[in-house]
């Protein structure tokens, strides 16, 4: 019988097969290090008297806690600035390469990756950090790990893992206009619920993820964990291998790594325990409109009201996510206004998300009132807009303009919203309080985030325009 | 970490699906370096609303907590079940965990206990009912003992189940496959990106 992806990768990697005394453990090609998981985990070495085993495949970076503005001046948050520093005295003292806060290739961790070419097909990735799966676009193995695991994977360069089980999600079709990447994969969760690929690992196919390019289908990969799934995987193809070719850390026997990538995807005849269906053509943009990534809904639609539902906890999760929203239930989306716009993360900070936003916002203005940033993803991305423009387009409508980080996707820096404010935002998870107590995030795409900038309101962005003119 | 095999002890109601690990422990007390102290945070932004009520005195020594389905989903962050076994809890038992925090749990010494939706309904239920009623968790047996005497099974993987009745560390049982990693490290070393060219 045929072996699918993920099975390939795992084989690959198996130090040690499952038996009777434990589960297979797997060996670990890179481990990525950022400053709000690890500092328990290096204290753990220390105190153990142990040594990172492989800093060659090892990399740190800071991203979560750092200030988005005004970085020559250092941290203010003393807190924040002791947990980077500790970073900084944890990579100098086990000789790992860290980018620190004042680097031009700081960045988000899961977008700093792939954009130096360390992210490689058949890879194992792992991170202190959920949307590790992010990695998962290029057909390596990536999941998101806790810092006892961070601790294990430094000294050992191992995890020992239980083998998940694999589900394929199918999205054929082509994508309507306006609908891009993000509406893929909130439209998957909305179908399966956010615990609908708890224990799997999920494999994305399909025609609508082949034509994807790699940052889309890093978008898709990226929100694998709001459906639950232990990671996901897209089988690597010629959009990878052109993806990472000349980047920093591509093999230097290029072609010889291709012929061997180009035998990772799922056979034919591999099958998965379970599958699912994404119709792509009735996709319409989506938009979430309550606490839970599955609480999501096509931007033409309405907020559900919890009558609507059968299950008894289904109906109290839902009165109480409206409750929260202030929303009432029953209104129609577009109807919803908002007060602050977030374009950034690991999910949709990268360069095509920020040029499908300019392209959006050229020409007009963010309306009156609200408050609207672009955080890049890393400084290279930052940069790179900067050469295209873009930072101007942004500026010149009416939106902030800031460092890499993490940002408002958690407000661990300054970046966050007030009570009772409404936010659509291009990041991954819109749970109670999450980007500031209180606080109420729409998920959205790039593009559909930048429409919200202009009108106010939450917009289809394919008919924006219109809606702006009649207004 | 400290082994677990018989806890008998007061259950915590938490009637709340899809708790997730920003609710567990909000970010702002992620700043910390150390590994202890989060337990005082546990819920911070939950502590004043209504349905909140483990913390009140008639629970007050519980080392079970009880909660709805999709318990940890979220941030891997393991501040999480730190902060729930900081504040005294053992066992959190649910009709599902996401994944990364099940795992954490089992890597620190707290036992993640999976049972049927009804079990789980009627054990918060009786929990609020009847607040201090005490139940067993059996881990050597793998069974939950309900105060009228009635036992449920639960699975949990073998090895899982002797680290944790052992309170074995994890890194020292891989260390001791040191031959292996080698072997396999040995076969393999050219392949992959390697970080430090960058240093
Ligand atoms: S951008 Fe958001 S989701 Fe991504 S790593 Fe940072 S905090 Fe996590």
């Amino acid at each position: 019988m045929g072996k699918t992806l993920f099975r390939k990768v795992w084989d690959l990697h198996e130090v040690v097969p499952e038996g009777p005394e434990g589960p297979a453990i797997l060996y670990i090609d890179l481990h990525l290090v950022h400053e709000v998981t690890s500092p328990q985990a290096f204290d753990g070495l220390r105190m153990a008297g142990r040594a990172v085993r492989r800093p060659d495949r090892t990399l740190a970076t800071v991203d979560h806690n750092v200030p988005t503005v005004g970085r020559e001046r250092g941290i203010e948050d003393e807190l924040s600035r002791l947990q980077v520093e500790a970073l900084e005295r944890n990579a100098r003292e086990f000789g790992i390469p860290l980018f620190s806060l004042t680097s031009p290739r700081q960045g988000i961790v899961h977008v700093i990756g792939p954009e130096l070419g360390f992210t490689q097909p058949g890879m194992t990735i792992v991170c202190g950090d959920s949307h590790t799966s992010t990695h998962g676009a290029f057909g390596a193995l990536a999941f998101g790990i806790g810092t006892s695991e961070v601790e294990h994977v430094l000294a050992t360069q191992t995890l020992p893992q239980g083998m998940p089980r694999t589900m394929r999600i199918n999205f054929e079709g082509d994508l309507p206009r306006g609908v891009v990447a993000k509406d893929l994969i909130l439209g998957a969760i909305g179908q399966m619920g956010v615990s609908g690929a708890q224990g799997h690992v999920v494999e994305y196919a399909g025609s609508a993820i082949r034509g994807l390019t790699m940052e889309g289908r890093m978008t898709v990969c990226n929100m694998s964990i709001e459906g639950g799934a232990r990671a996901g995987m897209v089988a690597p193809d010629d959009t990878t291998f052109a993806y990472v070719e000349g980047r920093m850390a591509a093999p230097d026997d290029f072609a010889a790594s291709v012929e061997r990538w180009r035998e990772l995807p799922s056979d034919p005849d591999a099958t998965f325990d379970r599958e699912m269906d994404v119709d792509v053509p009735s996709l319409a943009p989506q938009v979430t409109w309550g606490t839970t990534p599955g609480m999501v809904a096509p931007i033409t639609g309405r907020v559900p009201t919890p009558e609507q539902y059968e299950d008894p906890t289904d109906q109290e999760a839902v009165r109480r996510s409206l409750e929260y929203m202030g929303l009432q239930g029953g209104e129609a989306m577009e109807d919803i206004a908002i007060d602050t716009v977030f374009l950034g993360s690991c999910t949709n900070g990268r360069i095509e998300d920020l040029r499908a936003a300019a392209e959006v916002v050229q020409g007009h203005s963010v309306k009156d009132g609200i408050r609207a940033m672009v955080v890049p993803g890393s400084m290279a991305v930052k940069a790179q807009a900067e050469e295209e423009g873009l930072d101007e387009v942004f500026r010149t409508a009416g939106f902030e303009w800031r460092d890499a980080g993490c940002s408002m996707c958690l407000g661990m820096n300054p970046d966050i919203l007030e009570p009772g404010e409404r936010c659509a935002s291009t990041s991954n998870r819109n749970f109670e309080g999450r980007q500031g107590k209180g606080g109420r995030t729409h998920l959205v795409s790039p593009a559909m985030a930048a429409a919200a900038a202009i009108t106010g309101h939450l917009v289809d962005v394919r008919t924006f325009d219109a809606a702006l003119a009649g207004a | 970490m400290e082994p677990i095999t018989i806890v008998r002890s007061k259950v915590a109601p938490l009637d709340r699906a899809d708790v997730d690990t920003d609710q567990i422990i909000p970010k702002q007390f992620l700043k910390r370096v150390e590994r202890t102290g989060f337990g005082e945070f546990l819920f911070f932004d939950w502590k004043n609303e209504d349905f909140y009520i483990l913390d009140r005195p008639e629970y007050e020594g519980a080392r079970i907590l009880v909660a709805g389905r999709n318990f940890g989903c979220g941030s891997s962050r393991e501040h999480a079940p730190w902060a729930i076994q900081d504040y005294g809890f053992d066992v959190v038992i649910a009709p599902s965990f996401a994944d990364i925090f099940r795992t954490n749990c089992t890597k620190i010494g707290m036992l993640p206990v999976v049972l049927p939706d009804e079990d789980v309904r009627t054990i918060i239920q009786e929990a609020i009912d009847q607040p201090g009623t005490e139940m067993t968790v059996d881990l050597e047996e793998c069974a939950v003992a309900f105060p009228d005497g009635r036992t449920v099974e639960f699975h949990i993987e073998d090895s899982v189940r002797d680290r944790l009745l052992n309170g074995w560390d994890d890194i020292g049982l891989t260390m001791l496959k040191e031959a292996e990693i080698g072997a396999y490290e040995a076969g393999r070393e050219r392949q992959g990106p390697v970080t430090t060219v960058l240093l």
